[in-house]
């Protein structure tokens, strides 16, 4: 692996708290080792003279998959809340936010 | 005492009126139970393929055209990421580098006949969120919150104008101006009662002698064009007052209580916007090419601005009395219908706005949602002109059709208020009146005139109101005259 660190101690917290994910200083030091191996080869990729090429806005050479505007099935309601951890009466139930 | 400018910018949105969702054919109608209208797609569950619904695009094309935009070629999703309890995938589908609609514009009129050319920035399409019930009293107070999915994913447009709106009226007049467009374009329902029409309100103020603009705040929780207006007019004198005191304002989102008439902060601006926007990898790009947007172009109906145009050029009708047609669409869609069959523009228009538009208000009701038929009132119309039935008559039959529905013939026979028109029928009416009042008869002939108006009178008492007082009048003075 590199010596340079890509990624600071600051941008990986703020990205494990973006993802709601906590980590012990082992995991953290991991974590940043490979985040930095991915960046690194994205620098490596930003080197290709890209100019006169379109942008990628998709990888699929496909456009324009639709479907009509009619009404199908739905999930019974039951089967919709089989896997909430928590539930009341006809909802799922979920911790208060703010 | 420094002058203050106020910068505005809003933002809207509206919620398309499609029979299912953006991604899934869970149904989008209102008032199910909580949780019965969703799929393993708008739940979010692992392994499942969104599909665009086309439908949501034309009417977001339709949008687009209705406020003069430019309609994108190419355009694509993109995920917004963030953590809520409303959106279930932890991500809301939206359109964020690629809009399916930019660079439109709405002229604004100003009160002083100038005209406000407000710019739109972008109408971008994206899934709505779920509703989150809490517990407890105030969201303050609550343990924990009961989301409900039936309203995620269903099809919103978001429609982004530049800040180049100045004051709380302008800003509540453009709504009130998008709002009516929307409904004319028919893309949208845009009750904000309901929700499906939102506002959310941009707005800084600065010195009058500063170029830059001031920190901008932004307005949530506004559930009518006059929460908007309200919402500005405190949010600018907050403002002016900080900076007047030497204070400093800061960028955040604020709640407007309507209860209270203030803003409340609500979250800063820092935590609250790093959403890590990526390219949507299971939805296709959209490519609209001329002859799609030619296609959803020609469904596009006649807007308020045509058809005031039209009213007032084309029929003659007044400023004002097109604009009272214009602003509600049942309204001059009823207008159209009964001037094809009764081409009197201003006949027309005034029993709309008067007699129509005083028994709408009565009843609370849209001139859509009544049995009242635009054929049978355009009957009813020529034969007030025809002289068959008297115009109180007509009133009558107007408001047992408005009612009840009915042919207009039907009732007027049944009430028999088919007006004497029948010459040889009045004539005899009009001999028998002369011989009963022989004094006014003198009188008349005499030189007092005014004595003709007491005998049209008596002919009508005798035909109980029913005679044509045009040609009773006609018959008495050729009488009256030729016997002299």
């Amino acid at each position: 692996m590199s010596e340079r660190r890509i990624i600071s101690r600051d941008d990986a917290e703020h990205v494990a708290r973006l993802a709601h994910l906590r980590f012990t200083e082992a995991e953290m030091t991991d974590c940043m080792e490979k985040l930095g191996s991915i960046l690194e080869y994205m620098q490596e990729l930003q080197k290709i003279d890209t100019t006169g090429v379109a942008p990628t806005t998709h990888v699929l050479p496909l456009t324009n998959v639709f479907r009509a505007d009619e009404p199908g099935e739905t999930l019974p309601r039951e089967r919709a809340l089989a896997n909430a951890p928590a539930r009341e009466g006809g909802s799922f139930k979920v911790p208060r936010i703010i | 005492m420094t002058e203050y400018l106020t910068t505005i910018g809003l933002e809207f949105h509206a919620e398309l009126k499609t029979k299912t969702k953006i991604f899934c054919s869970c149904p989008t109608d209102a008032g199910g139970e909580p949780n019965t209208h969703v799929c393993p797609v708008c739940l979010g569950l692992p392994g499942v393929l969104p599909v665009l619904n086309r439908h949501a695009v034309e009417l977001a094309v339709m949008a687009g055209l209705a406020l003069n935009c430019q309609i994108a070629e190419y355009s694509k999703f993109d995920r917004k990421n963030y953590f809520y309890p409303d959106l279930p995938k932890g991500y809301q589908v939206t359109q964020y580098p690629m809009p399916i609609c930019h660079d439109g514009y709405i002229d604004l009129p100003l009160a002083d006949g100038a005209v406000r050319h407000v710019r739109i920035n972008r109408i971008h399409l994206e899934e709505d969120a779920g509703k989150l019930v809490h517990s407890g009293e105030h969201i303050q107070d609550s343990h924990y919150s009961l989301p409900d999915y039936n309203r995620a994913a269903v099809p919103l447009i978001e429609i982004v104008t530049e800040p180049d709106i100045t004051s709380a009226e302008e800003a509540r007049n453009f709504g009130e101006s998008l709002r009516l467009i929307l409904l004319y374009a028919g893309v949208s329902d845009v009750r904000m009662e309901q929700g499906s029409l939102r506002c959310d309100v941009n707005i800084s103020v600065r010195p009058a002698d500063s170029a830059a603009l001031g920190v901008k705040v932004e307005i949530k929780n506004l559930n009518s064009f006059r929460s908007v207006y309200r919402a500005i007019q405190y949010e600018e004198q907050r403002q002016r007052e900080l900076l007047a005191g030497g204070g400093s304002v800061v960028q955040e989102t604020r709640l407007w209580d309507e209860a209270s008439g203030e803003t409340r902060a609500m979250r800063s601006k820092e935590d609250a916007h790093d959403y890590r926007y990526f390219p949507e990898p299971d939805l296709v790009p959209v490519v609209i090419d001329a002859a799609w947007l030619a296609e959803i172009a020609e469904k596009l109906p006649e807007l308020p601005a045509a058809r005031q145009q039209r009213f007032e050029s084309e029929l003659g009708l007044s400023h004002y009395d097109a604009g009272q047609l214009v602003i509600s669409p049942p309204l001059a869609r009823f207008f159209d219908a009964v001037y094809t069959l009764f081409p009197e523009a201003k006949t027309v228009a005034n029993w709309l706005l008067g007699d129509i538009s005083r028994l709408l208000n009565e009843s609370d009701a849209e001139l859509d949602a009544v049995p009242l038929d635009a054929s049978e009132f355009a009957y009813l119309l020529s034969e007030v002109k025809k002289g068959a039935i008297n115009q109180a008559s007509a009133k009558t039959v107007l408001e047992e059709m408005f009612r009840q529905g009915g042919k207009a013939a039907e009732i007027i026979a049944a009430h028999g208020f088919a007006q004497i028109s029948d010459s040889g029928a009045l004539q005899a009416q009009v001999e028998q009146v002369l011989i009963a009042n022989a004094q006014p008869v003198a009188d008349y002939r005499a030189g007092k005139k005014a004595a003709l108006g007491f005998l049209v009178g008596q002919v009508m008492k005798q035909t109980r109101g029913q005679a044509n007082p045009a040609m009773v009048r006609e018959l008495l003075e050729k009488a009256l005259e030729s016997e002299n």
